[in-house]
């Protein structure tokens, strides 16, 4: 049973909370509309778990309000991976600007 | 086996989260500081402690306790508790032969202004799926066993509706002040899986 105070299990979960909180506050998708994309994940039958299902349905979500492109997403991603393996352990990882988003 | 030693990790998770926040800050859809507000506010302000309140004001005050019972959304507002998705609140009173128990069947809608983000069994499909068909199971789970005439009833929350319960008050604290009340208001008396703590 996890910590009532401590709600997140890893940053990366806050995170991915947080920026769907915002991006409501904000008026980009209603409530019942994350509902429905996070109910869509969880009743896909993928084996993930509850926030792993919650990141999908959020980039699910980006995707279908034409915020951003499935690609453009997978492509930024691999450039924040190939940043994190070049630099040395201790350092902030930063994306240079020619790894950017397409 | 990790073979990086030397250099910094990142899964493909993480990953793919840093990626949300690059392209969405770039294309101006998100402020960081926004964000990180946002974590700070659920990790410290936003908990059970709110819904706590609730239930002992609703406790210790037969007027808030009426409001509370015909429009919760107005009444758990006037404390100071938004709720920031725009759902309607419900609260419902447990009592002599009468228990609630809140579920979302749906995925995991819950009253996160009254008590912050839900616990990980909440979220779990074993729960969702058999609180509806077994409550009195999933509550002997819980360690919680009512009187065989004690009837159960399950909430199903949504998007819109998000529900509270209120504990019954326990024996022994006729003198007890709202914050001393509240004091003994635990999280999972307010879903629905505990009683109040005794005095």
């Amino acid at each position: 049973m996890t910590d009532p105070d401590h709600p997140f299990e890893e940053p990366w979960q806050a995170q991915a909370f947080a920026l769907t909180v915002h991006l409501h506050d904000q008026g980009h998708f209603t409530w019942n509309e994350w509902a429905g994309a996070l109910s869509t994940q969880i009743h896909s039958g993928t084996d993930r778990t509850y926030y792993g299902h919650w990141l999908s349905a959020l980039e699910a979500l980006i995707a279908a309000k034409g915020i951003s492109t499935a690609d453009q997403l997978a492509h930024t991603a691999q450039a924040w991976k190939q940043a994190a393996a070049r630099t040395p352990h201790g350092q902030p990882i930063t994306l240079s600007n020619d790894a950017k988003t397409p | 086996m990790h073979d990086h030693s030397d250099h910094s990790h990142m899964t493909d998770t993480e990953a793919r989260v840093r990626a949300l926040e690059t392209v969405l800050t770039e294309k101006g859809y998100i402020d960081p500081a926004a964000v990180d507000a946002i974590i700070q506010t659920y990790e410290t302000e936003i908990g059970p402690r709110n819904g706590a309140h609730v239930v002992a004001k609703a406790w210790s005050d037969p007027a808030f306790r009426a409001w509370l019972e015909q429009d919760a959304t107005a009444a758990i507002h006037s404390l100071g508790y938004a709720s920031r998705q725009g759902e309607h609140m419900q609260a419902v009173f447990n009592g002599p032969g009468q228990h609630h128990l809140v579920v979302c069947t749906l995925c995991s809608c819950y009253p996160w202004s009254v008590l912050g983000l839900p616990p990980v069994w909440y979220k779990s499909p074993p729960f969702r799926s058999r609180a509806v068909i077994d409550p009195r199971g999933v509550l002997a789970d819980f360690g919680l066993t009512l009187p065989e005439d004690t009837a159960i009833t399950v909430h199903d929350s949504t998007a819109e509706m998000r529900y509270l319960v209120i504990p019954e008050r326990p024996e022994g604290t006729d003198s007890w002040s709202e914050e001393q009340l509240a004091t003994l208001v635990n999280r999972d008396s307010m879903i629905g899986t505990a009683l109040a703590d005794a005095p």
